[in-house]
């Protein structure tokens, strides 16, 4: 399968005998550069051009083209030689224009996107990269292969300069660049003479890089520090958080505001900023319940609303995440790796709206740097736009009917009414302004409603797998990511006026508290009909393993790890597909000795990792812990725990997330009744997700109860295992 | 330009080409008090606030003021809690946004407040204003000048309301006192 890179991304060579494929429509040049560890090229030796096609490993055409084949064989390079990259350049000169060159464009903006595509041997396209947004340049760096850990990889660089040729080699630290850049521009205009007319323009650009978008990867990597964040990847997450972000959960249980029965406080998001940009207005309303963790951030609570929504679980605020400023023109003479951020690949521009008519919704249609973010954004924008277009509705509908109430009183009391007729004809009255102000604002609901469908429409199936239904088909053309994803889809929302209306509930990653699958029958009223506790019991552990499918799936191999405790072996059927695919440690851990030997060995590691990371020293950890992150599934609890354990999870509850050791409890509340209130925090410290769909949970701006459903497989489906197969398969060939 | 509205006065919020207004702001300003103390702290800081106050059918049904910064319905935002005030130089240094589009249909009337939180009288307060402002193309519709103008803490600025299919504005300028829009209730009742 092809991937279709997006400026930035990158991924990974399965060989190292390739063939590079160009194509612009128009003759241009195509040349090779090779660098070191540290960029830069070390002489003239190092460029392969025109004048001098080849060198070991690396061939390139002796002249301009339409279409190139670049042979590359990444095995036979020059010792030293750290980085091959592809060069596009336009046949022109500086000054005087060269021979042959006369009429050919002097910048890429005239011609169609060039199209690069990296394959092997057998012509199988392995990855390709359409270099859009081209302008005043004449000449780019296309792509970029290069050594990370001993496996190469490609990136897709799309790096322009408007000095052409001369720029950009002096740019690599080549000393006479300016010298060679016209010798191979001499050497083009030759050429030229002999060269053949252009084949027709390729008419699908368009598509081309309209489809790219659904699969398309975040492109977080940075160029200068990408190979310490690479190999850090799994342990960044232990060293982010601050001090001041860890475990929220501690503060409440400890401050002596205890918070309503089953409520949970609602815990600050992760993200690296909290600075919200622009519309500042939302973040900072505070609820009313929680404003005991939210006073000193924002002053007062919301003295409006008094009304407290009990064993409601608020959503965490989505935040813009900040990244060092990049410049936004097409221009950009900065070097690659001098760069701290990958430029943001820009928003896919919604066309512009027929007067009177809401703009056509587009996928990505909002703020940040990747596409994945921008995802996010948008996700949370619906959101938000549905929790207040409901509102709206409510509201009216709730003063229509409070004046219905008062109007028909009056017509009761008034002595007039008792004339035959006259007391009919008021309430009549009052009832059709009832249903005339309802119609009114059922009107202006639909018509939010049709418009977030139509945009959930279209921003479903553009979502990269970590926020996809199990049903979207990106989960059937799954592979394993390079990069962690920013937020994971936990289920869906939906409100009552529209049940058919699905919002994604996006969680950012890492996860901040646990999760708790709650397997009791008060989950909800729907419960009733499931009168069977152990089916509800088995539904919980199925969801519980799809969340734990997913997270194993969207996270780069071996980068998350999942314990099990099934201490009475109840969920082996449910277990199957974590276990009969291989990406489970070790077997659930049974019994109180594996309960106690698994809580042991992951208060362990908290302990260490901690230390470690206030001591600034996440280098000199011992080499048997994993830097993965860590989930940990509890079924049954508290069976199989005794005092210890339930102190060791609580630990790990309160202060796992913060070093990356995560916790899943699937539990009915109801049967730990016997251990008393000294659980309430730990249940109040886990974010309460339901089997069945349930309304237990509150949106951020009003306090709306959201029905939740979890994200299943559709009946029948084998993504689960097929996917969890591919994870177990990179793991291996990772050798994780 | 900005017309300057007496008390009572009514204009539709016609554009003069016919279309109605979308977008209104209601902008507040004055200048920060001077520095006193040795280090400045003992500053007698002034916080005057901007509250909008949304009716249906003489019910208030939601308010947006500095602890509630966005209407449930999303059609009001308040563009953040101001504490000391600006350079007095005509700049709003706390504004309300109303979207009259995203207006929920119940709701008729929209009454706007000043307040002056930390209690000096809008005589001690220098270069305050509040106005009214067409968010569509910036141009004033009313201001008022509030200092110099009585012993007074909180002043009734304007409602706007439904008139047919469109909106009007009523200037109300009605001087008051009280901490919060709260204490307004009893004096806002009257102009609905």
């Amino acid at each position: 399968m092809t991937a279709e890179l997006v400026r930035g991304q990158n991924h990974v060579l399965p060989q190292t005998r390739l063939e590079i494929r160009v194509s612009a429509g128009k003759p241009i040049v195509a040349g090779a550069t090779l660098s070191d560890e540290e960029g830069r090229v070390r002489g003239a030796d190092w460029v392969a051009h025109p004048a001098s096609p080849g060198m070991p490993g690396l061939e390139v055409s002796k002249q301009a083209a339409a279409d190139h084949r670049l042979a590359v064989d990444l095995g036979a390079l020059p010792s030293g030689a750290e980085r091959v990259n592809i060069l596009l350049a336009l046949p022109v000169t500086d000054g005087a224009q060269g021979p042959g060159s006369g009429g050919g464009p002097a910048r890429f903006g005239a011609l169609a996107a060039p199209f690069v595509a990296v394959t092997g041997l057998d012509g199988a396209e392995i990855a390709s990269y359409t270099i859009t947004d081209l302008d005043a340049e004449s000449a780019v760096v296309a792509l970029e292969l290069y050594r990370r850990q001993g496996a190469w990889k490609v990136r897709a660089v799309g790096q322009g300069y408007a000095g052409g040729l001369a720029a950009m080699l002096s740019d690599q630290g080549l000393p006479d660049g300016p010298a060679l850049a016209t010798e191979i521009l001499d050497a083009v205009a030759s050429g030229m003479a002999r060269s053949v007319a252009a084949p027709p323009q390729r008419t699908a650009e368009a598509d081309r890089v309209r489809h790219s978008t659904p699969t398309v990867q975040p492109a977080h990597e940075t160029y200068g520090a990408s190979a310490s964040q690479h190999a850090n990847s799994g342990r960044s997450a232990m060293t982010s958080p601050p001090d001041g972000q860890a475990s929220p959960e501690g503060q409440v249980s400890v401050d002596g505001h205890v918070p309503p029965d089953g409520q949970v406080t609602q815990a600050p998001s992760t993200a690296p900023s909290t600075a919200p940009s622009g519309d500042s207005g939302s973040p900072q309303q505070p609820e009313p319940h929680d404003s005991r963790s939210r006073d000193d951030l924002h002053g007062q609570g919301h003295p409006g609303q008094g009304q407290d929504r009990q064993g409601q679980d608020h959503l965490d605020q989505p935040e813009q995440q900040t990244a060092a400023p990049a410049s936004t023109g097409p221009v950009d003479y900065t070097h690659p790796s001098r760069r701290t951020a990958a430029p943001p690949t820009p928003a896919p521009a919604a066309p512009t709206a027929q007067p009177g008519q809401p703009a056509q919704p587009v996928a990505g249609d909002a703020t940040g740097w990747s596409m994945e973010e921008r995802l996010y954004n948008q996700v949370w924008g619906m959101f938000e736009d549905l929790a207040r277009t409901a509102a709206a509705y409510r509201s009216a509908v709730e003063f229509a009917d409070s004046r219905m109430e008062q109007e028909l009183d009056q017509v009761l009391t008034d002595p007039r009414s008792r004339i035959s007729g006259q007391g009919d004809a008021a309430r009549e009255a009052a009832r059709a302004k009832q249903a005339k102000l309802v119609e009114q604002a059922r009107e202006v609901l639909d018509r939010d409603i049709a418009q977030l469908t139509a945009e959930a429409d279209v921003v479903e199936p553009a979502l990269p797998p970590s926020f996809a239904a199990w049903g979207n088909p990106i989960w059937q053309a799954y592979r394993v990511p390079m990069e962690p994803p920013m937020a994971l889809r936990l289920g869906d929302l939906h409100l009552p006026e529209c049940t058919d209306l699905r919002i994604p509930m996006l969680i950012r990653l890492p996860l901040e508290r646990g999760l708790w699958i709650d397997s009791g029958r008060t989950a909800s009223s729907a419960t009733a009909s499931l009168a069977d506790s152990e089916e509800l019991r088995r539904l919980a552990m199925d969801t519980a393993v799809a969340h734990a499918a997913r997270l194993l799936a969207v996270y780069p191999p071996g980068d998350f790890a999942v314990h099990v405790i099934d201490p009475a072996g109840s969920a082996t059927g449910s277990l199957a597909p974590l276990r009969e695919s291989g990406v489970l440690g070790e077997p659930p851990a049974a019994g109180a000795a594996g309960v106690s030997e698994i809580l042991a060995q992951l208060t362990r590691r908290v302990d260490l990792v901690q230390m470690a990371v206030r001591a600034r020293a996440t280098d000199s950890l011992p080499p048997d812990i994993d830097p993965a992150e860590q989930l940990l599934i509890v079924n049954d609890f508290p069976h199989g725990f005794d005092d210890r354990a339930v102190t060791q999870l609580r630990y790990l509850a309160d202060e796992g997330p913060a070093v990356g050791v995560h916790l899943m409890m699937v539990a009915d509340r109801e049967d730990a009744a016997e251990y008393g209130p000294i659980l309430d925090p730990l249940w109040r410290s886990l974010l309460r997700l339901t089997p069945v769909p349930d309304d237990h949970l509150a949106d951020p701006w009003v306090g709306h109860a959201w029905t939740y459903e979890p994200s299943l497989t559709p009946p029948g489906s084998e993504v689960l295992s097929d996917v969890l197969a591919r994870v177990a398969d990179a793991r291996r060939a990772w050798g994780r | 330009m900005s017309v300057n509205m007496t008390k009572g006065q009514a204009i539709s919020l016609q554009k003069s080409d016919g279309g109605t207004l979308t977008a209104v702001r209601m902008g507040l300003g004055w200048q920060a008090a001077q520095r006193r103390g040795l280090f400045g702290s003992r500053t007698k800081e002034v916080d005057l606030d901007a509250s909008a106050v949304l009716f249906a059918d003489k019910q208030p049904v939601d308010v947006v003021f500095f602890r509630h910064l966005v209407s449930d319905d999303g059609s009001v935002r308040h563009t953040g809690d101001n504490l000391v005030g600006g350079v007095g130089q005509g700049g709003d240094d706390e504004a309300i946004l109303v979207d009259l589009q995203r207006v929920p249909v119940h709701i008729d009337q929209i009454v706007f407040t000043v307040n002056s939180f930390t209690g000096q009288s809008f005589q001690e307060v220098q270069n305050a204003f509040c106005r009214l402002v067409d968010e569509t193309n910036g141009q004033e519709m009313s201001r008022y000048t509030l200092d110099g103008g009585g012993q007074y803490t909180a002043q009734i600025m304007a409602k706007v309301h439904r008139t047919g299919s469109g909106w009007s504005m009523t200037a109300l300028g009605t001087p008051s006192n009280g901490r919060t829009f709260q204490d307004l209730m009893p004096s806002i009742l009257p102009h609905l």
